[in-house]
């Protein structure tokens, strides 16, 4: 299960170990964690929630995305559902590659490919209020009804 | 029948996970029609997954799908 989406902390180290392999010559490790201050806003904490079974299948599709693009790679994605405190951990990708700079690559290709595919949605609570984070604002649009044709599976 | 799936503020405005509702020979378009006015929401720039794989405004929904409306999205 190199890519899931989990109820329970993350322990980086595990997913690190998924990724082991004796052609990788780097590991890369994000780590993606709750920021206390947005924009000078307050957040008191965090609810993730996730369309679990379509989540975890577009996780796999990135991490097919990154073997096909950068030879040898070898991914693992979890990403936290549930309440999260500020400096928790949301999300952990690690990535080996034989050479250092394919790793890094592929793993910021990563993250971004995570914020716009993946069925994931926050809800940032503050002192005076909540919201479900990449709506109302409505700064992602789909004129068309669905994301771009890069963004679709195969 | 379709199962119908709402997420995040879609989910709240509803007030239900899912609804059942008979989608089928009808595109996602019309299922976002159908759906906007039942339950008063916006669905323009919603992304639509059917069986758990995005969808287009043409596709046609046949019996048994799984219809799930998904917000723009904001993990990582």
């Amino acid at each position: 299960m190199n890519f899931e989406i989990s109820k329970e902390p993350i322990d980086t180290q595990s997913i690190i170990d998924k990724v082991i392999q004796r052609e990788a010559g780097a590991i890369t490790t994000f780590i993606g964690t709750v920021r206390e201050l947005t924009a000078g806003k307050k957040t008191l904490y965090l609810i993730y929630e996730a369309y679990e079974s379509m989540a975890v299948k577009k996780l796999e599709q990135i991490g097919r995305e990154i073997e096909e693009r950068w030879t040898g790679a070898k991914v693992a994605i979890s990403h936290r559902v549930g309440k999260l405190e500020i400096t928790d951990i949301a999300v952990v990708i690690a990535v080996s590659t034989p050479h250092r700079a394919d790793s890094y690559e592929a793993n910021r290709y990563a993250i971004e490919r995570i914020k716009e595919i993946v069925p994931i949605w926050k809800k940032e609570h503050w002192e005076d209020g909540e919201e479900w984070i990449g709506n109302q604002l409505e700064t992602v649009a789909y004129p068309t009804g669905k994301p771009e044709e890069s963004d679709l599976d195969e | 029948m379709n199962k119908v799936m709402f997420f995040a503020h879609l989910r709240d405005a509803v007030g239900e996970e899912s609804v059942s509702v008979d989608l089928t020979g009808k595109t996602v378009a019309e299922a976002k029609a159908i759906l906007s006015e039942q339950h008063g929401i916006n669905l323009e720039t919603v992304m639509t997954a059917v069986n758990e794989e995005f969808a287009g405004d043409d596709d046609v929904l046949s019996d048994g799908d799984v219809v799930a409306f998904i917000p723009p999205v904001s993990g990582g």
